[in-house]
């Protein structure tokens, strides 16, 4: 299966955004993590941005910024949302009231803890009508968001959004699921004629020897481990570098993507 | 088993995919953890050194792999109420892509303290069985369910009698979080996708299998919706009646309700529902019907407005 990569957003310490991020991953700049402020996500209608989670907000604005650089109108590119957890933070607040003997949980509260809540706030801030799919595969969560999205775009021929989001998880929940900073990735991936970024073919391989990919920076590596939707790092750092490249990402213990790089040839 | 341990000999274990849904996944260990926290509010190690193979939303899928000895590409897909019924459209695409020879779709929901304070606090519950259609209906029972299929490309199983899955349609409201859009658009998008991709027109639809939850607002929703594309001839019902709500896992209850309907020529009523709600436009059947069945439309809708038609019927 063969795609075109259209339009990339990428949040993180050290990463803010795909073109300060590009630099880092092309290695021209230094990799230097400092807390990220809470992301603009300008789309959210300000009620709605008020009441949103951090997921939604970090989904929201990585997915802004990919669907802009592609040129596309949002309402008309279905959408696949991956996370390993999803609203970690809103499940922390509800299972500590849940423990309370009163119990009163918030109507808001419960319709944002569902794993496609920031697909839900994407499709009412877009007024999306398209596919939206929420997915997790734990620590393979965005290898196997990926494989989602390209086979909907091999499958459909058009256009996808792949939005993949581990936020850091609160206390006491970070106990069970350690994850200590946020990252989210955002890529806009078309049929092979519509490259702008880079085309890029997939292949689904029984896991064998060859290592998956890693980082040689050990501060960037370290990210890749802690977060899953980070595991997007070789990935992204291919596309900075440009050039033709192969990275291996793992699905499971038994199986591998292999994703060959190509700069666009149009 | 029997099937799933055939298609693993016929095709190799790792070309059979496992695409679950689920919409709380084990999350009511995590509300026990928390009432288990010790006085520096840590929580017990019983649930830390679990919490992949209980709450994360990928273990059921995990465990389906597992317990079958499966190799193949696996997802947990989740979103709300619609989970379970688009694992059918995921593991399509992952057939027709050659991604994989056969995929075990399925999924589970089980209650927990989150749905049933939740749904409450939404003023969503019934205060008896849920009476979908009914002109007094006043909110959805929550269900438990767990259900399986095996999936196959068509030229592997084309015996006479198999039952197929001929069309989906998946779509959003893009309208809010836990209402419906007011004029069912996005569910008609969902059903027009599924009859589009399957070849048929409304009228080659025998069935309705209705989401009906039994909310009013749910009810009369998708009566738009559907009135609108099958006018007041399609026979349509729910069957929340029997199972309630079974949240993640209403999809493949459904579909597999669909299946049993399509073997054995069956149609079933809408359970509870005594006064079919008259300003509902559809021809929804409050009693069972015994006829020959050749092609179901089962709906199911979710929370952040995600909606999923599925088009089941037999192989002539």
């Amino acid at each position: 299966m063969k795609v075109g990569i259209q339009g990339i957003g990428l949040l993180a310490a050290g990463l803010e955004g795909w073109r300060a991020g590009r630099a880092v991953l092309a290695s021209t700049e230094p990799f230097a993590p400092i807390a990220v402020p809470d992301p603009e996500a300008a789309l959210l209608p300000p009620n709605e941005r008020r009441r949103s989670s951090d997921c939604v907000r970090w989904a929201v604005h990585v997915a802004q910024e990919a669907i802009a650089q592609s040129g596309l109108d949002p309402r008309e590119v279905p959408t696949v949302f991956a996370s390993s957890g999803g609203e970690m933070g809103v499940l922390d607040t509800l299972c500590r009231t849940l423990a309370e003997p009163e119990r009163m949980i918030s109507p808001t509260l419960f319709h944002q803890s569902v794993h496609n809540t920031a697909a839900g706030y994407w499709g009412i801030a877009t007024t999306c009508q398209q596919s939206s799919t929420a997915l997790s595969c734990f620590d393979d969560s965005f290898a196997a968001g990926l494989l989602e999205a390209i086979t909907f775009v091999s499958v459909e021929q058009r256009p996808v959004l792949l939005v993949a989001y581990d936020l850091a998880v609160p206390a006491p929940l970070s106990e069970a699921r350690p994850i200590a900073t946020g990252f989210a990735v955002a890529l806009v991936l078309a049929p092979p004629s519509d490259c702008s970024l880079a085309g890029m073919h997939l292949r689904l391989d029984e896991a064998h020897q060859d290592e998956p990919t890693g980082l040689v920076d050990s501060a960037l590596e370290q990210v890749r481990q802690d977060n899953p939707a980070a595991r997007s790092l070789p990935l992204l750092r291919a596309i900075a570098t440009g050039g033709s490249q192969r990275v291996r990402l793992s699905l499971l213990e038994s199986q591998q993507l292999v994703l060959d790089l190509d700069p666009c040839r149009n | 088993m029997v099937a799933v341990a055939e298609a693993k000999q016929r095709y190799g274990a790792h070309r059979v995919a496992v695409v679950m849904g689920t919409s709380t996944s084990g999350i009511l260990e995590t509300e026990h953890a928390y009432q288990a926290r010790d006085l520096a509010g840590s929580l017990p190690a019983w649930y830390t050194s679990r919490y992949r193979y209980t709450h994360n939303m990928f273990s059921l899928s995990h465990f389906v792999r597992a317990c079958l000895g499966l190799r193949g590409p696996a997802t947990v897909i989740s979103t709300a109420c619609s989970s379970s019924a688009k694992v059918f459209a995921t593991a399509d695409r992952m057939l027709r892509a050659g991604l994989c020879d056969a995929a075990i779709v399925g999924g589970v929901d089980s209650l927990c303290l989150t749905t049933l304070y939740g749904f409450s606090a939404l003023q969503l519950l019934s205060t008896s069985p849920c009476r979908p259609c009914d002109e007094d209906r006043d909110g959805l029972s929550l269900g438990e369910a767990a259900g399986f299929a095996l999936l196959e490309s068509s030229p592997c199983v084309s015996r006479r009698g198999a039952v197929a899955l001929l069309g989906y349609g998946e779509s959003s409201d893009g309208y809010h979080m836990s209402h419906p859009h007011p004029e069912g658009s996005g569910a008609v998008r969902a059903i027009r996708d599924a009859l589009g991709r399957a070849g048929l027109q409304p009228r080659d639809i025998d069935y309705v299998n209705l989401h009906g939850t039994a909310t009013r607002v749910n009810d009369a929703v998708e009566d738009k919706a559907v009135s609108s594309i099958f006018g007041r001839t399609t026979p349509c019902s729910s069957t929340k009646g029997w199972t309630g709500h079974t949240l993640g896992a209403a999809g493949i209850t459904e579909a597999l309700i669909s299946v049993l309907c399509l073997k054995h020529g069956f149609l079933p009523g809408t359970l509870n529902c005594k006064r079919i709600d008259p300003t509902l436009h559809s021809r929804i059947l409050r009693d069972n019907d015994v006829r020959p069945v050749r092609r179901i439309l089962s709906n199911i809708f979710g929370f952040g407005g995600n909606n999923c038609s599925l088009i089941l019927g037999t192989l002539r």
